[in-house]
């Protein structure tokens, strides 16, 4: 069973590579090929999977080294898989939501002419991701890590001629690689640590190491984590990457690349887990950009924004699970897979509305769209339930155990962080209804496109509308399942470790609290958004709207505290290059140059000026020798 | 008389060859300055084979005359090669090596 | 101490020798140079006698002014055509600072002779007790030998190299008298013959060029190494003075009037002026004829 692991990685990295270098031969059924390979992945990952259930709960860690990597004396880095209980939630919600993606693809790439091409990147992606979740080492995640940073680069501009899209692309692809310098940071600090990157080793003697060096482990992790998972302070780049096509954003931007950055706290819980004050930051971060994108994701007109706003607010959700330690770490994971259906389903949704409405996004010109696109709307409107936490549905219940857990941290600290994680709920409820209603409720605010063609909505194609009904599904009964029994957490416990906290408040509080608050919320954006027709035109709105519409202020405050600082050093240092160093290279040249110049006037090429030279000479050693014999 | 009026002689004669050297730019007269500069030093060792009462001096003035022969013939052809090829016989014009 | 002939004939040796050397210095040409080194290498050779050095003297004699001074004259005749040296100096400062480097070197080297302690000589009668040509002899063979072996690989060295240095290869067969005319035909320049040197066949020598119709000199008609050194003969100007005499001491035979003479142009013009004969009186003799 072993050797199904490297499969599950080979399967979509053929597929990329058959598909980039393969040409136009594949342009016919490339794309049929693409969905293939990830279906095949995903039939591994289930067999595997069925396996594991097979075995008894302590020996669910399967092991398989594929090649030596770079060995070298004291330096050992393998090629190296690691499927164990994490890993294999993973591998499922990966080359499942993946194929599910691919299928919808099929359906909303059918026009482009680079569709080859973008079945290509996605494979890469798929493979590149699997990498990541399976590598048995930092080293090889780190592979991974970069990998889908990659992808992710290149399915964001993959409209290129759009100078928006590749801005984007560029942005994403800078604010990630300051991420990344966080992970290749903490590489080196656990090899100089441990003496070994492989996770069995650096866990086993995390122990034995200084809180110091841990917390600084820690905290470049956490540094990676934000980078991926767009967290405070790299966020920025989330918002511009809807550039990319609707696909793109649902499958890397909504449901996995981006949380990565809860599989690396996760998987490093060893560390966490002894480092508190490194926890303490992940937990911070994680507040912070829970509340951050739920207020972005208020103001935004721009459906993908707005959903992008939410995503990050989740990934906030699970990031604050995943720093509270051991009582968190299996809800982290379970929010992030029930997010990854219903926000994958949510994405696919705004994706098939644009596909029905010529590509417009801004909410404000949608409206009374559930007659003309009723399976988008119904399994839509079902994500929706499941996101703001409606009773029975997954995102009911996975983020309400995390309200708990946020609770269950215990004395001041646990009452803040659980009460902003209430208010982040009702914010979510806001925003979530604010969409809901203006895209398929109220009267029909449809605009002609910059051609002057009306909008013609109509249900999308089955290929696109199967995957939504496929995750609505998830989005539904997910939740339901993950909880019964306790049946997630007792699957993850071996290797993240459970731990029941200390609640104040009865877990019926929370969810009566949380439910009562997810009402109100509703209850608000009825009132502002239901009952009075929604204007087209974007009104003007407080001092707050307008700064959320902007992201909060990301792009200024990074201009300003970073952009601007650097281009002043550069300048400086451009400067000192070209005055004083250059200046000092050149003044040197230039004086040589120069006296060489002038001592080349001495090689007249005229015979008798040498035979003068040399009779001068003559004169000067006769001379000396007279003078010496004298003295 | 003292034969070192003899070198009084010599010096005199070297002297005015080698300033000949410098000033002349025919090349055939330069090499006349040559000679002439090559003959006052035989002067000279013949004067110090006497004074020495030796004659080493002598066959060295000897091997200097062979050698001044065998520099004669080269140095002519070469003023002859070079005056078949740039009609002249000046040392200034020949100053292609320079920049 | 030498003897006093010895000392008269220094003297008289060194004046000669100097002064060939400044002459061979300050000859513009080097045909005179050439002579006045030679005087020199003679004083020299003099020199080499009156101290011992016999084989050494006749040596310079034969081969330095017999052999090479030679060669020298023979090149000064083969490339010297155009080599008469202007005395005036291109490079700058070059002169002055030989002049100065001579002085100075001059005087560093006399005075330098005249610190060294020079009184005493010993004279070569001893050593050339059974002659100086075998004592020469003894020294080559014996304890030079080494060095005279070398210079004769030398010599041999350089008459190879001398004819490497001259020799021309010929790439094709020369043209023939017949194929340098067709040439000059086909170049169209000067294709009749040069005009021929001498004045109305008075004067035959090659230095005097021939007279065009208008009284000019044809610059052709003498040889270009004498153009080259600027060695024509203009003797158009009196040859034309005496042809005016001439034709009025005719005129005044035959009875003829000088004025029958056609009007002259070009440079004949001017000698219309020549007195010849008052011109009152020819008009008188006209009347009276």
């Amino acid at each position: 069973m072993n050797s199904l692991i490297p499969l599950l990685v080979a399967a979509p990295l053929a597929g990329a590579a058959l598909l980039l270098l393969g040409g136009r031969r594949l342009d016919r059924f490339g794309h049929w090929l693409a969905t293939l390979l990830a279906a095949t992945s995903f039939g591994f990952g289930l067999a595997l999977f069925a396996d594991l259930l097979g075995r008894p709960g302590d020996d669910r860690t399967l092991h398989e080294t594929l090649y030596s990597w770079i060995p070298v004396n004291g330096f050992q880095a393998d090629v190296a898989f690691q499927l164990d209980q994490l890993s294999i939630v993973f591998v499922l919600l990966i080359s499942g939501v993946g194929t599910l993606i691919h299928l919808y693809s099929v359906g909303y790439m059918a026009h482009d002419e680079r569709r080859r091409r973008f079945f290509g990147y996605l494979n890469l992606f798929l493979a590149a991701m699997l990498l990541l979740v399976l590598a048995d080492n930092y080293l090889l995640l780190y592979v991974g890590w970069e990998g889908v940073g990659l992808a992710s680069y290149l399915l964001i501009g993959f409209w290129q001629h759009k100078p928006s899209a590749a801005t984007a692309a560029k942005k994403a692809f800078l604010v990630n690689r300051v991420g990344d310098i966080g992970l290749s940071i903490a590489i080196m600090l656990m090899f100089t640590t441990f003496g070994s990157f492989t996770f069995g080793p650096v866990f086993g003697a995390a122990g034995d190491a200084g809180e110091s060096r841990l917390t600084a482990i820690g905290l470049m992790l956490l540094l990676a984590a934000c980078g991926k998972s767009a967290q405070v302070p790299l966020q920025s780049w989330l918002g511009d990457a809807m550039e990319g096509p609707t696909p793109v954003s649902a499958l890397i931007h909504a449901a996995t690349m981006v949380t990565a950055g809860v599989y690396l706290i996760t998987r490093s819980s060893a560390i966490f887990n002894l480092a508190p004050d490194a926890q303490l930051v992940v937990v911070v971060v994680g507040t912070v950009t829970l509340l951050y994108g739920a207020i972005v994701g208020c103001a935004k007109d721009d459906i993908k924004k707005a959903l992008a706003g939410s995503t990050m607010s989740q990934i906030g959700y699970m990031i604050l699970a995943a720093g509270l330690g051991p009582i968190g770490y299996a809800f982290a994971i379970m929010h992030l897979v029930t997010h990854g259906f219903f926000k994958a389903g949510l994405f696919l949704g705004a994706g098939s509305v644009m596909h029905g409405m010529n590509d417009e996004v801004d909410m404000r010109h949608f409206g009374g769209l559930r007659k003309y696109m009723p399976i988008t709307f119904v399994t839509f409107g079902l994500g929706y339930l499941a996101i703001i936490g409606f009773p029975g549905l997954s995102g009911f219940f996975s983020k309400d155990k995390i309200i708990e857990a946020a609770f269950a941290k215990g004395g001041t600290e646990g009452w803040i962080l659980g009460t902003c994680a209430l208010i982040g709920a009702a914010v979510t409820a806001f925003y979530m209804t604010r969409v809901m209603l203006m895209t398929f409720f109220g009267e029909k605010r449809w605009q002609p496109d910059a051609e002057g063609h009306q909008p013609h909505p109509h249900e999308s194609p089955s290929t696109m509308t199967l995957p939504m009904i496929v995750l609505a599904f998830g989005s539904v009964f997910a939740g339901g399942l993950f909880v019964y029994g306790d049946s997630f957490v007792n699957w993850l416990e071996p290797v993240t470790g459970h731990a029941e906290g200390d609640s104040p408040l009865t877990p019926l509080t929370v969810t009566l609290i949380t439910t009562a608050l997810m009402v109100v919320g509703v209850a608000i954006s009825y009132a502002m958004y239901g009952r009075s027709p929604v204007p087209v035109e974007a009104p003007k709105g407080s001092l707050l709207t307008r700064a959320a519409r902007r992201d909060l202020m990301q792009d200024e405050i990074n201009h300003a505290v970073l952009v601007r600082p650097g281009t002043g050093l550069v300048a400086s240092l451009v400067f000192f290059d070209s005055k004083a160093v250059d200046g000092f290279v050149n003044g040197l040249a230039a004086t040589i140059g120069g006296l060489s110049g002038r001592l080349r006037r001495m090689q007249t090429g005229f015979v008798r000026s040498y035979a003068l030279s040399m009779f001068g000479g003559t004169l000067v050693l006769v001379a000396t020798t007279l003078l010496m014999r004298s003295v | 008389m003292n034969p070192v009026n003899y070198l009084y002689l010599a010096a005199l004669l070297f002297t005015i060859g080698a300033s000949g050297v410098l000033v002349r730019r025919n090349a055939i007269v330069l090499f006349m300055c040559v000679e002439l500069m090559l003959n006052a030093s035989n002067l000279a060792l013949v004067t110090f084979s006497r004074l020495h009462g030796n004659l080493d001096g002598q066959i060295i003035a000897f091997f200097t005359m062979v050698v001044a022969a065998a520099e004669v013939v080269v140095g002519l052809a070469i003023i002859v090669s070079i005056f078949r090829t740039r009609h002249s016989a000046s040392v200034d014009d020949s100053n292609l090596m320079k920049l | 101490m030498t003897s006093t002939g010895e000392a008269v004939q220094f003297w008289v040796l060194a004046v000669i020798a100097v002064g060939g050397a400044l002459g061979m210095l300050l000859m513009k040409k080097a045909v005179h140079s050439a002579l006045c080194l030679a005087a020199t290498m003679l004083a020299l050779a003099v020199c080499y006698l009156a101290q011992g050095a016999v084989f050494l003297g006749v040596v310079q004699i034969v081969v330095y002014t017999g052999a090479i001074m030679m060669l020298f004259l023979f090149v000064v005749m083969l490339v010297g055509v155009t080599s008469a040296d202007s005395l005036k100096e291109q490079l700058k400062g070059q002169r002055v600072a030989a002049v100065v480097c001579g002085l100075g070197f001059g005087v560093l080297l006399i005075a330098g002779i005249a610190n060294a302690k020079l009184d005493h000589f010993t004279g070569l009668t001893e050593a050339n007790a059974e002659g100086n040509v075998q004592g020469l002899a003894r020294l080559i063979f014996t304890k030079y030998v080494w060095a005279f072996e070398v210079t004769g690989a030398l010599l041999i060295t350089a008459a190879v190299g001398a004819m490497v240095l001259t020799h021309r290869e010929r790439v094709r067969a020369a043209a023939t008298q017949r194929e340098l005319a067709a040439q000059r035909v086909r170049d169209n320049i000067q294709v009749p013959p040069m005009p021929a040197p001498g004045v109305y066949a008075r004067h035959n020598a090659v230095d005097i060029p021939g007279l065009l119709p208008d009284g000019t000199i044809a610059e052709d008609s003498v040889m270009g190494t004498l153009r080259e050194r600027g060695q024509i003969r203009d003797v158009s100007r009196q040859m034309l003075e005496r042809m005016a005499e001439l034709e009025e001491s005719t005129a005044d035979r035959l009875g003829r009037p000088s004025s029958a003479r056609p009007p002259v142009t070009g440079p004949r013009r001017e000698l219309e002026t020549v007195p010849t004969k008052p011109a009152p009186a020819t008009d008188v003799k006209e009347e009276t004829e």
